[in-house]
């Protein structure tokens, strides 16, 4: 635990360090980054295995973007129809215009059920809002159920992928947590002895406490339904026990019709976990008298998403559905975990998704936290361009950039700008290239290499040699050539 | 047959020696090569670094100088990507009409070089000759963007004296991505090291790609590491005969 920026993220946009800062302990923890890659190497390996055997998988892909653009674009339609029939079955719809509105939402109503304590079902759009530690503040007790959110609850620590949160965390830092914050002397670090530590803990909440918070996969318009789709049978608890169920989900999460869900639970299942299907899929509509919790509230958030739906180029980020498979895929994900995106939502998604929900005014280095390599959409079951995203948050975190005074001399800016100059003449190309060759022979080594670079080229020359300029560029060795023929 | 060949602003300066094979090469199947000396850059760094009225001219600047050619060809499958993917959406908001027009009538005539090998000029075996242990490297424009699929082995396939080796995880990513190298120089190392370890495990002498970008990435840490593998052109392979042998061996 020597690695205190590793062992503490940050994950507010709005106080994060920039990525290529804060990747940088990660990278220099071989503990950490050794969890990772092989987490994700698991993971990706069954979505592949199971990807492979549906002929029909491009088909699939295009029909849940197809069904999330569709979505998008009636937006309004559908939430309003879903807080109809929401209503209508008995439940409670809220609207939440940001982060801080729908924190307060959640108090009152549980101010007004004199709520203590609450289980909670593993939600994104909860952390969004942070929601935990303000609830905390205000004297509520929560209880995440879903068994990483415990391990990080217990372990204080924060989240580092959407679908596998505590995929950091291999299973002897799992036991140490647990033997420390459950009190048990000599327990084993067997998958088997610690799902049954975690039992034991949650079961007593799950009987005792009377108030559930959750997320939501999906809202249906057609029938005021809330879905949500897990793995360990917590979620379904938290359903069936308490009295009282609060949902919060974000505006982009409804579908038009039940059997939408046919073609979004078959691609969330096999991208997610690489699963046929979500061992539990749960479906509630309103309050069913003496079955289930009787007080039933939904709170819909926008928090920035509305503002992203107006953009052409942007609003393919809101099919997302939350399955990871672009952070599995991911490369750059792959050597520095989640918490280096300084956000709950790591990963090429994150690095869209964050600076858009905060209008672009935090997260501006999301953008360029990636190669650009495309896996990621590759992987993409609702078919989200995310380079093509990335390229145009770049082109706006330029532009904006670009326009200040102290950027004029930042010698990524200088040098692009002159690149954009010298580019657009041929003989001014020719003379930088001469110009290049003159200022970098001071560089060059007797092998004919460069070894170490001033400024922006030291960022290449810390791992990677550059070989020095070639006397002759092609240009000048073709207009030899051809004088030479004639 | 003509074809005018794109070289790139970076072959260009940093490796004139993979234009030089592309001529030998081309030639040597009987193409008329065509040069433009009015080219530069294709404006992929700008465009991807977020430069959009560099990357806008330079777009422009493209089309002007190659919209009567008969082929282009270009050793850079990035600078194929960008000029695909990127170009439509760009001259949709410049809202140039003529300019739209004139390179949806280009497009189809540009070629990355292994695609104009085989599906232009319907060649495989090039003729030659290069007795050396070596890994393919799909950079990922070539692989995603244009699924350039089994041509690159099926050229080196018929390179006599060749051994092909496979690289293990084939599709992911080097960490180059252009300005990401500096930008995030270190994460980028951290996946050029991983890259490295593959490259190593097959005991090739030279990595091989159709992007002289991962080369330049891939070539320079080799370098640093006194590693006993170079990076090399698939252009230089091609070109390579007994009697005049790749550049690279002298």
């Amino acid at each position: 635990m020597n690695h205190a920026t590793a062992d503490h993220p940050v994950l507010d946009p709005t106080v994060a360090p920039p990525f290529p800062v804060a990747a940088l302990p990660v990278l220099r923890n071989p503990q950490l980054r050794k969890n990772v890659a092989h987490a994700i190497d698991v993971i990706q390996a069954k979505r592949a295995r199971l990807v492979q055997e549906k002929a029909d998988w491009q088909a699939l892909r295009t029909a849940g973007a197809a069904i999330r653009d569709h979505v998008l674009e009636n937006l309004g339609a559908y939430l309003e129809q879903f807080e109809e029939r929401c209503t209508a079955a008995g439940g409670v719809v809220h609207w939440a215009a940001d982060a801080a509105d729908c924190r307060r939402v959640i108090l009152d109503i549980l101010r007004e059920e004199k709520a203590q304590e609450v289980i909670k079902i593993k939600s994104m759009t909860t952390a969004e809002i942070q929601l935990n530690p303000y609830l905390e503040a205000a004297g509520v007790n929560v209880f995440e159920t879903d068994l990483a959110e415990i391990i990080l609850q217990l372990g204080k620590g924060e989240p580092s992928h959407i679908v596998v949160p505590a995929l950091h965390v291999n299973r002897s830092q799992v036991r140490e947590i647990f033997a420390r914050s459950m009190g048990i002397e000599n327990l084993s670090d067997d998958p088997q002895a610690l799902t049954a530590a975690a039992r034991n803990y949650l079961r007593q909440k799950f009987l005792t406490v009377p108030t559930a918070i959750s997320g939501a996969n999906f809202l249906v318009a057609e029938t005021g339904a809330v879905a949500v789709v897990e793995s360990e049978g917590n979620g379904r608890m938290c359903l069936t026990l308490p009295r009282t169920m609060i949902t919060v989900a974000g505006i982009e999460k409804v579908l038009p019709r039940n059997q939408d869900l046919e073609v979004m639970l078959q691609v969330l299942a096999r991208s997610a976990t690489g699963e046929r299907m979500s061992p539990y899929t749960s479906l509630w509509t309103g309050v069913t008298p003496g079955d289930g919790p009787q007080h039933f509230h939904v709170i819909l958030l926008d928090n920035g998403r509305s503002g992203i739906l107006g953009r052409k180029t942007e609003r393919q980020t809101l099919r997302c559905i939350r399955c990871a498979a672009c952070m599995n895929a991911c490369p750059v994900y792959r050597q520095t975990g989640g918490h280096a995106y300084g956000s709950v939502y790591p990963g090429p998604i994150g690095a869209i998704l964050t600076p858009q929900l905060m209008q672009m005014h935090h997260a501006q280095s999301l953008p360029y936290a990636s190669s650009l390599c495309g896996a990621c959409y590759e992987v993409c079951p609702v078919k989200i361009n995310i380079p093509e995203v990335l390229i145009e948050l770049r082109a706006q975190v330029t532009n904006q950039e670009r326009k200040q005074v102290r950027r004029f001399f930042d010698p990524m800016y200088l040098g692009m700008r002159m690149a954009g100059l010298i580019f657009s003449r041929a003989w001014l190309f020719h003379a930088a290239q001469r110009a290049g060759r003159l200022a970098l022979r001071f560089f060059t080594g007797r092998d004919g290499w460069i070894h170490s670079l001033p400024s922006v080229g030291a960022e290449w020359t810390q791992t990677r040699d550059l070989r020095g300029l070639p006397g002759q560029t092609f240009h000048d060795w073709w207009a030899r050539r051809k004088k030479e023929a004639r | 047959m003509r074809a005018s060949l794109f070289i790139t602003c970076y072959n260009d300066t940093l490796f004139p020696e993979t234009g030089r094979a592309v001529v030998t090469l081309l030639e040597r199947l009987g193409i008329e090569l065509d040069f433009h000396p009015q080219q530069t850059c294709c404006g992929q760094m700008h465009a991807n670094t977020g430069f959009r009225a560099e990357a806008f001219s330079l777009a422009k600047r493209f089309v002007r100088i190659y919209q009567d050619a008969e082929a282009v060809v270009i050793p850079s499958s990035s600078c194929v990507s960008m000029i695909r993917e990127q170009y439509p959406g760009l001259f949709e908001e410049l809202g140039n009409e003529s300019l739209r027009r004139d390179f949806a009538a280009l497009l189809p005539r540009v070629y990355e070089l292994s695609e104009f090998l085989i599906d232009r000029l319907g060649v495989e075996d090039v003729g030659a000759y290069f007795p050396h242990r070596v890994t393919y490297h799909a950079s990922c424009h070539g692989l995603r963007s244009l699924h350039l699929a089994d041509r690159p082995a099926r050229l080196l396939a018929r390179v006599r004296g060749l051994d092909l080796v496979p690289l293990p995880n084939l599709d992911r990513c080097c960490g180059f991505g252009g300005t990401f190298s500096v930008k995030n120089g270190e994460v980028s190392s951290a996946m050029l090291a991983v890259k490295l370890q593959d490259v190593a495990s097959t005991g090739a002498e030279f990595c091989t790609a159709l992007d002289n970008s991962c080369l330049m990435h891939l070539g320079g840490a080799m370098h640093r590491q006194y590693a006993g593998m170079r990076a090399i052109h698939m252009a230089e392979i091609l070109a390579s005969t007994e009697s005049a042998p790749a550049e690279a061996l002298k």
